[in-house]
């Protein structure tokens, strides 16, 4: 396996796999504990009308889904905030059109050799060293963010009524973390892809949450989880010549209902 | 003159079509201590939300020590009702107290050690420092109902707000922080939603009834009116314990 290091493709997966597991450990938390699991969804699918439109004006892909993603959550929270009622299909909504003016975008683009189905399920060969220089100040930036209002974050995921109380711009913060969500969402999909992002942002908090005490600990594991599954399932795929963004989430998912069952057969255990 | 604690001029609010506020209008002074009572459904949390400014008013103004609701956010403390909030987050006795301190402690800084100590003033005052460090889906509905009331008082505010403080601790607890309360109140006006009577008559400076529209009463007499007029429907007054001097004499005795 080891002169697969050779392979500059292989080196820039490594790198951007363990970039966007901690990022994604990170956000995921957030995501996770706010329960804005759909919104994020909502935004990792409609990215893809950012990278039609990336394609279409001849822009760089990762910057046209940057952008575009940006956008659409801005507008995914304005929508939660402004008609509870019906935000969930409103953001559906949003989620498919993004999608579709991608689709669309793309087919009136002339020429051919989009490869779609990477930008859709991730390609360990698509990771580009261009890529990597984007994720590196991505990555410092929403670390540096979320440790610099980590006490704030906190309130606002914990209780935010209590947060704006106690003056919080909460609003302000909402939106901070949907723009960090996005741009975190870009960063990923280029290696696991935007239909799979959602798995990488909640399977390991969703695990992490379990054996951690606080949200700062929650966080670190969630990273530490998320490199072991990405790194996996990299090595899968290159072993066994499968998609990336495919491997790296059944890995994930293998983990996630091992540790589902580990938690039935406790409480079986407490009960008895 | 210092402004007025909590200025309530014709407020009206409703849920979509459904009116919870008509013409809502008193002024309470600093360093009063007010109790609303009232049906469930009638309006008392969102009257208390209105004045924290997590709610807007659909007509009308509120006023907080002068200020508009948002502006006097920093300035007041809060507990809210129920305690089944967010049970399985991974969080402290310790860190939900100390998140009482943010309104003191700049945007983005980490807590100071002041701060710290506060926190563990506020969680020793309520009986729950030896559960600091221990997380919140392993409290029982008491000790969580303790550990957001110390969250309010580490605020240190100057207007305080309970919603049912003391709906799921003991009696015991219960006459204890209405006894600190009552110290607290020589500094701090109390707003506190209850539906114990017997509260109201012992603590109690000035009394509210919501039931859509609000009756106050400053020298925190209940009436049998003012009760019949809010719950709609005659009510027995029984208080229980001493002093009763809330309840008029009956007339004929």
């Amino acid at each position: 396996m080891w002169e697969a290091l050779q392979f500059d493709f292989v080196r820039n997966a490594l790198i951007a796999g363990v970039l966007v597991s901690i990022v994604c450990g990170v956000i995921g938390t957030l995501v996770v504990v706010n329960r804005i699991v759909f919104i994020s969804g909502g935004i990792a699918h409609a990215a893809y009308g950012g990278i039609g439109l990336a394609f279409y004006l001849g822009i760089a892909p990762t910057l046209g889904a940057a952008a575009f993603s940006v956008l659409v959550a801005i507008v995914m929270g304005l929508v939660s905030l402004g008609s509870k009622q019906r935000a969930d299909t409103v953001i559906g909504v949003l989620w498919a059109v993004g999608m579709a003016l991608g689709v669309i975008l793309i087919d009136i683009t002339p020429g051919y050799g989009v490869d779609l189905m990477s930008y859709l399920f991730g390609s360990i060969l698509a990771v580009s060293t261009f890529d990597l220089w984007m994720m590196i100040p991505l990555d410092a930036v929403v670390l540096l963010m979320v440790a610099l209002f980590y006490k704030e974050f906190m309130a606002l995921s914990y209780d935010e009524e209590f947060a704006f109380v106690v003056g919080i711009p909460v609003k302000t913060l909402y939106f901070t973390l949907l723009i960090m969500t996005a741009l975190c969402v870009v960063m990923v999909i280029r290696l696991v892809g935007l239909i799979l992002v959602i798995a990488l942002l909640t399977i390991p908090p969703y695990i992490a949450e379990k054996y951690t005490g606080s949200l700062g600990k929650m966080m670190a594991l969630s990273s530490l989880l998320g490199v072991i599954f990405t790194l996996a399932g990299l090595w899968l795929s290159y072993g066994y010549n499968l998609s990336s963004g495919a491997s790296i989430i059944l890995v994930a998912g293998v983990a996630f209902f091992l540790s589902y069952a580990l938690d039935q057969v406790k409480k079986g255990k407490t009960k008895i | 003159m210092k402004p007025a604690a909590v200025e309530v001029k014709n407020v009206w609010f409703s849920y979509g079509t459904a009116e919870v506020l008509r013409d809502v209008t008193f002024t309470l002074d600093q360093g009063d201590f007010l109790g609303i009572l009232g049906p469930n459904g009638g309006g008392k949390t969102t009257l208390l939300k209105l004045m924290l400014g997590l709610l807007k008013p659909d007509k009308g103004t509120i006023r907080i020590l002068g200020a508009s609701p948002l502006e006097a956010t920093r300035r007041v403390g809060y507990v809210p009702q129920g305690t089944d909030l967010n049970i399985s987050f991974p969080i402290s006795a310790m860190e939900i107290a100390l998140m009482g301190r943010i309104s003191r402690s700049r945007l983005g800084r980490s807590f100071s050690k002041e701060d710290r100590a506060k926190a563990a003033d506020a969680l020793t005052r309520v009986g729950m420092i030896e559960y600091a460090d221990t997380l919140v889906g392993r409290l029982s509905g008491g000790q969580r109902q303790r550990v957001f009331i110390a969250r309010a008082l580490a605020t240190d505010p100057e207007i305080l707000f309970l919603d049912e403080p003391t709906s799921s601790v003991d009696q015991e607890f219960e006459t204890d922080l209405y006894g600190f309360l009552k110290e607290l109140n020589s500094r701090v006006t109390i707003i506190v939603i209850t539906h114990d009577v017997g509260v109201i008559s012992r603590y109690v400076k000035s009394v509210a009834c919501v039931n859509r529209t609000l009756v106050f009463h400053a020298e925190g007499r209940i009436t049998t009116e003012m009760l019949d007029t809010v719950y709609a429907c005659p009510v027995d007054l029984i208080a229980h314990g001493v002093p009763h001097r809330v309840l008029p004499t009956h007339e004929g005795h």
